[in-house]
């Protein structure tokens, strides 16, 4: 086969690898029939209508995007200045602090939750909202440092020092001149940060208990029980969800550029 | 000097344990256009960096205006920089990046508003006052720079390298418009740069470094034609530099005689290639390489003295490469270095 037919099937393949399961979802949830099965048996929007009226699924929703927003706020509260030192000053042993801050990436989630569970939550009585919180936290921390750190060294820093000689004082020349030239890259950390705690499985999955448990914990534990397309249903509309916040997210602020 | 408007004490300025500059005394007067010219790593650009306020002095003391500035911070200095990279902020508009120091000063409305347009005005960008810095050209984006300093009135004004960074013609121009700009405002500039030519051409005076000391001060006539050491010698174009003993060349196979007794005081003699004088004189040398340059004519002789570089008028005959000519090497004709090596 010639090389010129070869890439663009090797392209199309991986297409389909990409794209498939997704499409296989959209048409499972728009199944008329009571199983989850494809191909999807009639076609309806009883199952996506479904979704909207299960009330743990609306609490868990509520629960990740509390997590989801506030666990990468509090992240880059901790990372932008993570960031800027790591940056800005040759501090002993930050390829250390660089490392641990990646820690919770490299970390099996698995063994995160665990830890946290064990050493956290049963040990002292750990509110498991807080402890969520935490974890989450962690968890978006590293992707808040790295991106913010790439912005930052996009940025030269003598405006800083042109900031301070026009009368500025150090804190405000980082508020005045480097805040709102790092901004994309906040805005991308944040919503790298967002998507990364909502899909977020396996660490949730320790810290989970009755009445406290993200969406797609929740989502597992429905399976678990029930096997109707409205999982399906919910699957394609958060799917569409990630894909709207990506895509305002590339349309306005060129996401891909600090990624 | 007695009327010191901007005095260094003994300031001695380090990196850590590097030190970069060394017991650095200098006063400057108001309205003065200096230069502080160098090679790179001679602490030039630590010394403004010091006076900026961005680094903080090992010792010494820094008075400005008859105050000792030495432990006031840089945004309370009232001395202004326009970095070698002009480090306009990237998000903000021409206007707003003149407006920056004005704002933090409290100006706000009519007041500020005429003042950052007449300071865009001055540097002849009014047409730009909405662009961002990433749409202007280098030379534009100085004069951003230079407004952005100027409209704060500084004491004091530094510049880093400030032609270093534009073509030829922008060059004549940026040098023109800090002139300009000195004299109407009399201004004291202070500024870097490694280019002896931009040095000679700009400054009332120039100070030469090395190694984090002081070389030679003087004026840009003094610098070209009276080096006091071989390395001012060398940097401001003197190309053949010999050490001096006894009154005669030091050569490594023992003194040699000039057609004059040297000064007695001259640790060394400089001569540029236009004060050789070739076709005659006790010396014998064979043209290794010749080069035309418009008005004159460029030799490099191999002699017993080593390499020598000459200039003579192109419109006397040429020699052809591989002769052998005389050539002498005039006392009266040499500067006279106080320092060698």
């Amino acid at each position: 086969m010639s090389i010129r037919l070869f890439s663009p099937m090797v392209l199309f393949l991986l297409l389909v690898f990409l794209i498939g399961p997704f499409l296989i979802i959209i048409a499972a949830s728009l199944s008329a029939g009571d199983t989850l099965a494809f191909p999807p048996q009639g076609l309806s929007l009883r199952w996506v209508a479904k979704v909207f009226t299960i009330d743990s699924f609306r609490d868990s929703f509520a629960m990740s995007m509390f997590l989801a927003v506030f666990g990468t706020l509090a992240a880059l509260v901790l990372g932008i200045p993570a960031a800027y030192a790591l940056s800005r000053y040759r501090l002993p042993g930050s390829e250390t602090v660089r490392t641990i801050v990646s820690l919770p990436i490299i970390v099996p989630g698995i063994i995160v939750g665990l830890a946290l569970l064990r050493y956290l939550v049963v040990p002292f009585g750990f509110n498991i909202t807080l402890a969520l919180f935490f974890a989450h936290t962690a968890l978006v921390l590293p992707y808040a440092v790295r991106v913010v750190s790439a912005s930052l060294g996009n940025l030269r820093s003598d405006i800083e020092e042109a900031a301070v000689l026009l009368g500025s004082s150090r804190l405000g020349a980082f508020f005045r001149v480097v805040m709102p030239n790092i901004r994309g890259g906040i805005l991308a950390a944040f919503i790298l940060g967002f998507v990364t705690s909502f899909n977020q499985v396996p660490v949730s999955l320790f810290l989970s208990g009755p009445g406290v448990r993200t969406l797609p914990i929740d989502m597992l534990g429905y399976m678990e029980t029930t096997y109707d397309p409205s999982i399906a249903a919910l699957s394609a509309l958060l799917a569409f969800l990630s894909i709207g916040i990506v895509f305002l997210a590339e349309r306005f602020l060129g996401f891909s550029r600090y990624v | 000097m007695s009327d010191a408007y901007l005095q260094l004490d003994k300031l001695t300025l380090a990196y850590g344990d590097m030190v970069a500059v060394k017991d650095l005394d200098l006063s400057i007067a108001k309205g003065e256009l200096v230069a502080l010219l160098g090679p790179s790593g001679c602490g030039k650009t630590t010394t403004m960096r010091a006076i900026a306020g961005l680094l903080n002095p090992a010792s010494g003391r820094i008075n400005l205006d008859g105050a000792d500035i030495t432990r006031v911070s840089a945004n309370k200095r009232a001395v202004g920089l326009v970095f070698q990279s002009y480090a306009l902020f990237p998000h903000l508009s021409v206007y707003e990046n003149v407006a920056f120091g004005l704002r933090l000063k409290g100006l706000r409305g009519q007041d500020l508003d005429s003042k950052v347009n007449a300071g865009i005005k001055s540097v002849g960008l009014a047409k730009f006052a909405g662009r961002k810095p990433g749409e202007l050209s280098g030379g534009q984006q100085q004069r951003v720079a230079l407004a952005r300093s100027m409209v704060m009135e500084p004491k004091v004004l530094l510049l880093d390298e400030p032609l270093s960074n534009l073509d030829a013609r922008l060059r004549l121009e940026m040098r023109a418009e800090l002139q300009r700009v000195q004299k109407e405002t009399g201004v004291t500039m202070i500024f870097v740069t490694h280019d002896q030519a931009e040095a000679l051409a700009l400054a009332d005076r120039i100070i030469v470094m090395l190694n984090g000391g002081i070389e030679q001060i003087g004026t840009p006539e003094d610098i070209y034609n009276k080096p006091v050491s071989s390395f001012v010698a060398d940097f401001v174009g003197f190309e053949n530099v010999f050490a001096m003993k006894d009154r005669k060349l030091a050569m490594p196979n023992g003194p040699v005689a000039l057609s004059a007794p040297a000064p007695e005081d001259a640790a060394g003699l400089a001569w540029r290639p236009r004060a050789v004088v070739l076709g005659s004189g006790p010396f014998q040398g064979s043209v290794r390489g010749t080069s035309f340059a418009g008005n004159s004519r460029e030799y490099l002789l191999d002699s017993a003295l080593g390499p020598i570089k000459a200039e003579v008028d192109a419109a006397l005959p040429q020699h052809e490469l591989g002769s052998t000519i005389a050539f002498d090497l005039p006392v009266a004709a040499a500067a006279s270095l106080k320092r060698f090596g």
